[in-house]
This record gives structure tokens, C-alpha cells and sequence, in this order.
């Protein structure tokens, strides 16, 4: 885990490899083209580029267009203006038609640090996965970004791709498979799960590793997509353990603890406790200080294990 | 007879069409459908390029209408345009119709973009625009707001954009009919002077009298010899054009003729 790389970046260099590979894939921004990694991408291939300046909806209304006439637009934004802003726009041009158009949403989340709570997105997988027809992917690492990358462009619909705008440890190795509404077992447990997404994958295997010292045998399930959610391995990382802890950089509502506690309402009621963002904006900071503020480290994933445990049947 | 005649007559029919299938269906919204008939009579059955057989070829030209509240007068042209049975009109608005009571691309033949959602439109048209010009098809991309529909800050982001991306393969027009669902335009939200505002933007403008068929074809033709930006046609028009009771007035925007209404709108449309 020493390598480090923020999935924008992974996202940048597979979308540009991408457009090297297909002749249909163009790429919009909504003027953070250096932010969002579609940089090097625009470069390459101005003539598929299209910055669309300070204008969220557009972007996403002219990427309908273009998907109906064949292309396969990514547009990149910050999560908060793709999912946000752009919202209703999303909704009836893009998942309402079905049309071919895949969102790269950057600097989710309280990571954005600094920047503060106007641009800390802690609300958009709730508002995309709701959403019929879309495909919501929230890689943890560059190798899943790039796979997520290349799974969105060949599903024939609308995808979100969630991306982090700090680094993060790479956790896969080359060569691992993204399959696209397929959790990935890192680990197989015997006390509980952690049901983690996005960058707090990498700290569910910390915790689960400092749980081992303690003899406390903990799976950790790597969700990459939020919708179509993997029931299966949820349900059996479930009766397998007894309890779930969920982990996101997300509100605790709507996103993974709420499609997590879905499935297992419906189908295996089991203790579980949510981690992620209590229900409250973000603020400026530090990534690690926001983190630890809104109890989002190893050592919280730990208490919440702990307490858990104690519920089990 | 003449061209013009013809598409007065294909204007006409349009119209009873939309009377018909409006009291058919109970409910929906004729006057900014009659007010559009004639344009979208000169798009269907003089200007675009189509090929009912093959609503997917890729070398078509296509045509959105960005107030998607005006279906029926989209199916209407697109019904007697042969790219579904004329029958089928009478289903609008009921369960399990292609006909949705805003036009619904995934379930109808001929719908290039699902709209209804107002602001929309031209932002998609731009993308088809820029696909065209990327793929080298000389399609042309045609667009239709209405004048309320001004109000939405969208439509000025997609008036930048198409300007500034120089799409003269689109041309829009708004169909300045003067009403809105509250009332006159100039007494709930004023979107004038249009025809400086699209200007300022960069795009060259064209004012016509949208119900005369001949300044239609017109500005239709010089639109496609514009290069460098794109063209809007303000085309002033008549809410409810061709039936007296219903012409400018603002409760016939959203209500459907009730069987009465209809024999007398279809009486007068002749």
C-alpha cells in the first residue's frame, strides 16, 4: 500500500488512453478541465474536446446531444455541479432517455478539504443511484478507476463514476478485473463485515488488520458499484458474519449505508451500524482532519466493529 | 397548386389533428401547439431531410422541439409525415400510448430528443450539431423554444455555447406567441427585446410572422447560407392560431377543447 494516486488522476489517463482506442469517445468540462483530469485529454484531441465553460446543465444537455448522434461523452465536473447543479438535467436528458453519457464526478466528498463545505459533495450517490437506468461507480483505487473507466464506456446507458480529489493508496494489483455490479471479498471474515466504497476501502483493510491482532476476524467487502448493488455478496458476507459495518465518504443517508441496509432489511436482518458523514455539510480542512472530525478513520471502523459485535444474536 | 398552398393545407390538417387528439385525450395544451403549426408544416413537409422508413439514418436532419408541452403538434406532422399511423394520434396521453403526454424519444419513432422538461432542448441540439460537424455529415439540426420558455437561465448557457462553437449547421426558433401558462409574457417575466438578446449572443437573427408560410421557407433558406454562427428565427405567432376562441387567449394553454369545442374548432379549421 506505499503507492499513492488520486482516482481523478487514474481517471485522466484512462479516459485519454480511451480516446486513443476509440474515435467516438469525446470528452467535456465545465472549465476545471486541470481539476478533473480531462486536461490531458483535451490536448490530445481538441478537436473531441468541448470546455463549456462555467455551465454545468449545458454540459450535460449538449453531451444528450451528442450521445444521441452516435458519441460517447464523458463529462467531468466536481461532484457537487454534475450531480448538483446538474441535477435535473442528469435526470431528463440523460437517465430518462437512456442516452449514452458517462459523468467523471471529481473532488467528492469531505476529501475536497479546503474548499469547504460548498464543494464537499456528501449527497451524490444518494441523488444518482435513485435515479432509473443510471450506473453508479465509486472506485478505491487507480487500478479500479481505471477499470470503471473503461466498464463505463462499454455499458450502453448513463454511468457516474465518483472520483476523489486526494491521493489514496493503491490496493489492487495489475491485471485486477472490474466487473461491473460484482463486489470484490478483500478479505473473508468470521465476526462481521465492512461494507466499504470508494477511499474507505483502504481504511476497512486497516482496521480489519488491527482487529486481527485482537483475534477479531473482520471480511472487508469493497462495493465499486452502488447500483446495480451486489445483493448476493452483501447477503453472504452477511450470513457469514453477523453483522455489517458500512463505510463511506458519503452521508450515512441514501448512499452505500442506505443501499446496504436495503438489501439487508429485504433479505437477511442483521445488526448494522453506518459510518460515514453524520447528517451535516462539510467545512474546510485538512482531508485527514475532516476525516478524523467526522469519525471516518481506522480507529472509528474499529469502535464501530466493536459495538456491533455486541449485538450480534 | 402551389407549394405554399400545399403546406397551408399540410398546416391545416396539422391542426385539426392537434383539436382532435387534445379532446380525445381530455387533457394537454393546444394553444402553443396551434401557435407552432405552420413552421413545424414548412420543417416536416418542405425543409428537412427524413426518411420515415429509417427514423435512425444517421445523414437526417433533426428537429427538437425544446417545449415539448406542444407534442401534439409534433406527432401530428410526424403522424401524416408516414412515420406512424394517423390512428394512432387518438392514443395521446392514455396508458401504454407512444404518444406521452411530452414527447418521449425511447417509445415514438421520429422524436429525436425526449423534451418537456422547458430550457432543454437547445443544449442538445448543439451536441447533435457538433457530432454532425465531428462525423462530417451535413445534417441540419433545427430547434423550437417558446418565448416563455426564455425564462430559463439554460437556454442562455446553450446561446453562448452554440455562438461560440459557430454551429451554422442549427438553426432555432422561438415561437413568440406572448403568453405563458401565468399570463402575457411581458406581465410575468419579460424575456424582451428577444431578437437583441439572441444577437448579443453572437447569433445571427431573422424576424418573421410565423404563420406565413412563404417567410418561413424564406428564412429557412438563408439560415442554411449563414456560416460562422448560428441562426435564430423569431418568428412572432398567434397563441391558439386558427381557432377564434382559442387565439391569445392565456386560458387555452393548458386545457384541453371539450367535445362541443372541438366540433366548432374543427368547423372553423374547415
Amino acid at each position: 500500500m506505499s503507492k499513492k494516486i488520486a482516482t481523478r488522476e487514474a481517471y485522466g489517463e484512462a479516459l485519454l488512453q480511451l480516446g486513443r482506442e476509440n474515435p467516438d469517445i469525446v470528452a467535456l468540462d465545465a472549465d476545471l478541465a486541470k481539476s478533473t483530469k480531462s486536461y490531458d485529454f483535451g490536448k490530445t484531441f481538441p478537436e473531441r474536446f468541448f470546455d463549456m465553460g462555467v455551465a454545468e446543465q449545458n454540459m450535460i444537455g449538449t453531451a444528450a446531444g451528442l450521445a444521441a448522434a452516435g458519441k460517447i461523452p464523458f463529462c467531468s465536473s466536481f461532484a457537487i455541479f454534475a450531480s448538483g447543479r446538474a441535477f435535473e438535467q442528469v435526470r431528463n436528458s440523460v437517465a430518462y432517455t437512456r442516452l449514452n453519457v458517462k459523468i467523471g464526478a471529481s473532488h467528492a466528498g469531505i476529501t475536497v478539504g479546503e474548499d469547504g463545505g460548498s464543494h464537499a459533495s456528501v449527497e451524490d450517490i444518494a441523488i444518482m443511484r435513485v435515479l432509473p437506468n443510471m450506473t453508479v461507480f465509486v472506485p478505491a483505487d487507480a487500478v479500479e478507476t481505471v477499470g470503471a473507466v473503461r466498464a463505463a464506456a462499454a455499458i450502453d446507458g448513463p454511468v457516474y463514476i465518483r472520483l476523489g480529489r486526494s491521493a489514496v493508496p493503491v490496493l489492487h494489483k495489475e491485471g485486477f478485473q472490474f466487473e461491473p455490479g460484482k463486489a470484490v471479498v478483500l478479505r473473508e471474515g468470521k465476526d462481521a463485515t465492512i461494507v466499504a466504497t470508494g477511499i474507505m476501502v483502504a481504511a476497512a483493510l486497516e482496521a480489519a488488520e488491527q482487529l486481527e491482532s485482537k483475534g477479531i476476524r473482520i471480511g472487508v467487502l469493497d462495493v465499486h458499484t452502488i447500483k446495480p448493488i451486489d445483493v448476493e455478496a452483501i447477503v453472504n458476507a452477511a450470513r457469514k458474519t453477523g453483522a455489517v459495518v458500512t463505510a463511506e465518504e458519503h452521508s450515512i443517508i441514501g448512499g452505500l449505508g442506505g443501499a446496504v441496509a436495503e438489501v439487508l432489511a429485504e433479505h437477511c436482518p442483521i445488526p448494522l451500524k453506518r459510518v460515514g458523514i453524520p447528517d451535516q455539510f462539510g467545512e474546510s480542512g485538512a482531508p485527514a482532519e475532516l476525516l478524523e472530525k467526522n469519525g471516518m478513520t481506522p480507529r472509528h471502523l474499529i469502535a464501530a466493529i466493536e459495538e456491533i459485535i455486541t449485538k450480534k444474536g | 397548386m402551389g407549394e405554399i398552398d400545399e403546406l397551408q393545407k399540410k398546416a391545416r390538417e396539422i391542426r385539426k389533428h392537434i383539436i382532435k387528439m387534445l379532446g380525445e385525450a381530455g387533457s394537454g395544451h393546444p394553444g402553443g401547439s396551434l401557435s407552432a403549426a405552420d413552421i413545424v408544416a414548412a420543417l416536416y413537409f418542405h425543409e428537412m431531410r427524413l426518411d420515415p422508413d429509417r427514423p435512425e439514418w444517421p445523414e437526417r436532419d433533426r428537429f427538437i422541439l425544446s417545449k415539448g408541452h406542444a407534442a401534439p403538434v409534433l406527432y401530428a406532422a410526424l403522424a401524416e409525415r408516414g412515420f406512424f399511423p394517423v390512428e394512432e394520434l387518438m392514443t395521446l396521453r392514455k396508458l401504454g400510448s407512444r404518444l406521452q403526454g411530452h414527447p418521449d424519444m425511447r417509445k415514438l419513432p421520429g422524436v429525436e430528443m425526449s423534451t418537456g422538461s422547458l430550457g432543454q432542448g437547445l443544449s442538445a441540439a448543439n451536441g447533435m450539431a457538433l457530432a454532425g460537424r465531428l462525423d462530417e455529415r451535413n445534417y441540419r439540426v433545427y430547434v423550437m423554444l417558446g418565448d416563455g420558455e426564455l425564462d430559463e437561465g439554460m437556454v442562455w448557457e446553450a446561446a453562448m455555447a452554440a455562438a461560440h462553437y459557430k454551429l451554422d449547421n442549427l438553426a432555432a426558433f422561438v415561437d413568440h406567441n406572448g403568453f405563458q401558462i401565468d399570463g402575457p409574457i411581458a406581465e410575468v417575466m419579460s424575456p424582451e427585446p428577444v431578437s437583441d438578446k439572441w444577437r448579443a449572443f453572437g447569433w445571427h437573427v431573422i424576424n418573421i410572422n410565423g404563420h406565413d408560410i412563404g417567410q418561413i421557407l424564406g428564412a429557412l433558406a438563408e439560415a442554411k447560407n449563414i456560416k460562422g454562427k448560428p441562426t435564430m428565427i423569431v418568428a412572432e405567432t398567434i397563441k391558439g392560431k386558427g381557432v377564434s376562441f382559442m387565439e391569445n387567449q392565456v386560458g387555452w394553454h393548458g386545457v384541453a377543447p371539450k367535445p362541443d369545442e372541438v366540433q366548432r374548432a374543427l368547423a372553423e379549421l374547415g
